[in-house]
């Protein structure tokens, strides 16, 4: 699908993420390899450390830490927030959804549009778009988009696959009318009858969690997971990867007469160092103009990454100047989606940690 | 002299690859094993190999490495 928006823009930018830090060399002997094939893989992909909730620590913590310190900070005003759109795949409940435990929780006012979007590595494109849709009503001058997700918690700590390159951490995007905002384009595309590649298979109502489904069985490779567990087809998603995103950027970059010289940063999903210089190879981006590291360091924090990149990359040159930049998410559902864009001078363009004694709600 | 028997042996020093006919189908290497063997390799061979060549079958024999050294113009 092509999507085009004009008149809106991203005026600033926060991500939280877990003062907790956890070293790939000490979880090794979780898993059920030998240590020297674990580091040979954790040098390719990119382990080295993640940033995880050690507690009980849920989504709503993390967004309203966020929140709470643009408030502080007098950089958001609370009765200015005219929607907030929450996108997370690990609600703190089924229901009510996490934009309304937010809302609550900071004491917002009644005329606030509250949305959660259930979505996983391409979360931060698919809430943008929503964000850009709300903006449209005359009524909605300012958009607060949480990107949040606390996978680690989902993710078995003997899943050698998935469990190092896991993080946890949340964002907060400004989204703003702006009438001398320059054209933006996007495309996003979704294949549900791959939806199985990137799952947790219980704990909703086709397979209810239950003594059986937090059962850990070993599978072919020698990862143990349960079914309450996230389970990841990593054949299946480098494939996807590999095979769709390159093909979505090159039309996107072709339909806009952009070349590949003229984006001065790639954003895209982290999720892991190795696919991401595939992918830089595959379109011709030198690595320097596509950041890889967010995994080495924080982690990979599904649709928080992208704004976790730019946050720890590039938040020194976005407050004082413009970019373009290519946004890229792909990942569950299977959803991939793109965006050209312009950004900056941002407000603010800053990370934060929490801490774990933070008063919880 | 192919460097590819060197190299599957840096990636999983504790496995016999001679003989075997079907790495993979075998149990000799994983999804995850394949990405550090194609990291070597792109290193060993100053290349870069096609993320959708990334596949089991080009890389469940010694001599399926081999050809697809060859394809992507150089010898192994």
């Amino acid at each position: 699908m092509k999507l085009s928006y004009s008149g809106k823009a991203i005026t600033g930018m926060l991500t939280v993420v877990p003062a907790h830090e956890r070293k790939f060399v000490d979880e090794m002997a979780n898993f059920n390899f030998s240590p020297k094939r674990s580091i040979k893989l954790a040098e390719v992909m990119g382990y080295d450390r993640h940033r995880i909730v050690a507690g009980a620590v849920t989504s709503s913590d993390l967004a309203v830490a966020g929140l709470e310190h643009l408030f502080a900070g007098g950089k958001l005003q609370r009765e200015e927030i005219d929607a907030l759109v929450v996108v997370t795949q690990t609600p703190d409940h089924l229901m009510p959804g996490t934009s309304k435990v937010v809302h609550g929780r900071l004491g917002l006012h009644h005329d606030v549009f509250c949305i959660d979007l259930n979505q996983g590595c391409a979360g931060f494109i698919i809430g943008i778009m929503q964000a850009f849709m709300l903006l449209d009503q005359p009524t909605i001058r300012k958009v607060v988009l949480v990107n949040v997700d606390v996978m680690s918690r989902k993710v078995s700590p003997r899943d050698r696959n998935s469990y190092p390159l896991i993080g946890d951490a949340a964002s907060v995007t400004i989204l703003e009318c702006d009438a001398g905002a320059p054209a933006i384009e996007a495309r996003l595309k979704m294949d549900g009858a791959r939806r199985e590649a990137l799952m947790i298979p219980a704990g909703g109502l086709r397979r209810p969690s239950d003594a059986t489904t937090a059962e850990m069985v070993e599978d072919e490779e020698g990862n143990f997971r349960a079914l309450d567990n996230l389970k990841m087809d990593g054949s299946a998603v480098f494939n996807f990867v590999l095979t769709e995103v390159p093909e979505l950027i090159r039309g996107l970059l072709a339909e806009t007469n952009t070349d590949v010289a003229d984006i001065d940063s790639f954003l895209f999903h982290q999720p892991n160092r190795f696919m991401l210089q595939k992918l830089a190879d595959k379109l011709g981006v030198p690595y320097d103009r596509m950041p890889s590291n967010v995994v080495e360091h924080f982690g990979n924090s599904s649709g928080v990454t992208i704004p976790v990149a730019t946050t720890s990359n590039l938040s020194a040159r976005l407050v004082e100047e413009r970019l373009r930049v290519c946004l890229a998410g792909f990942g569950a559902g299977l959803t991939w989606g793109a965006m050209l864009l312009e950004l900056g001078p941002l407000n603010f363009c800053e990370m934060i940690e929490y801490q774990e004694d933070n008063q919880n709600g | 002299m192919s460097k590819v028997p060197a190299i599957l042996a840096q990636v999983r020093p504790e496995v016999d690859f001679t003989g075997a006919a079907d790495f993979f189908e075998e149990g000799l290497l994983d999804s995850f094993d394949l990405v550090t063997l194609v990291s070597e390799l792109d290193k060993a061979y100053g290349i870069s190999i096609d993320g959708m060549e990334i596949v089991p079958d080009n890389f469940n024999s010694i001599a399926a490495i081999e050809t697809l050294l060859r394809r992507n113009g150089v010898t192994p």
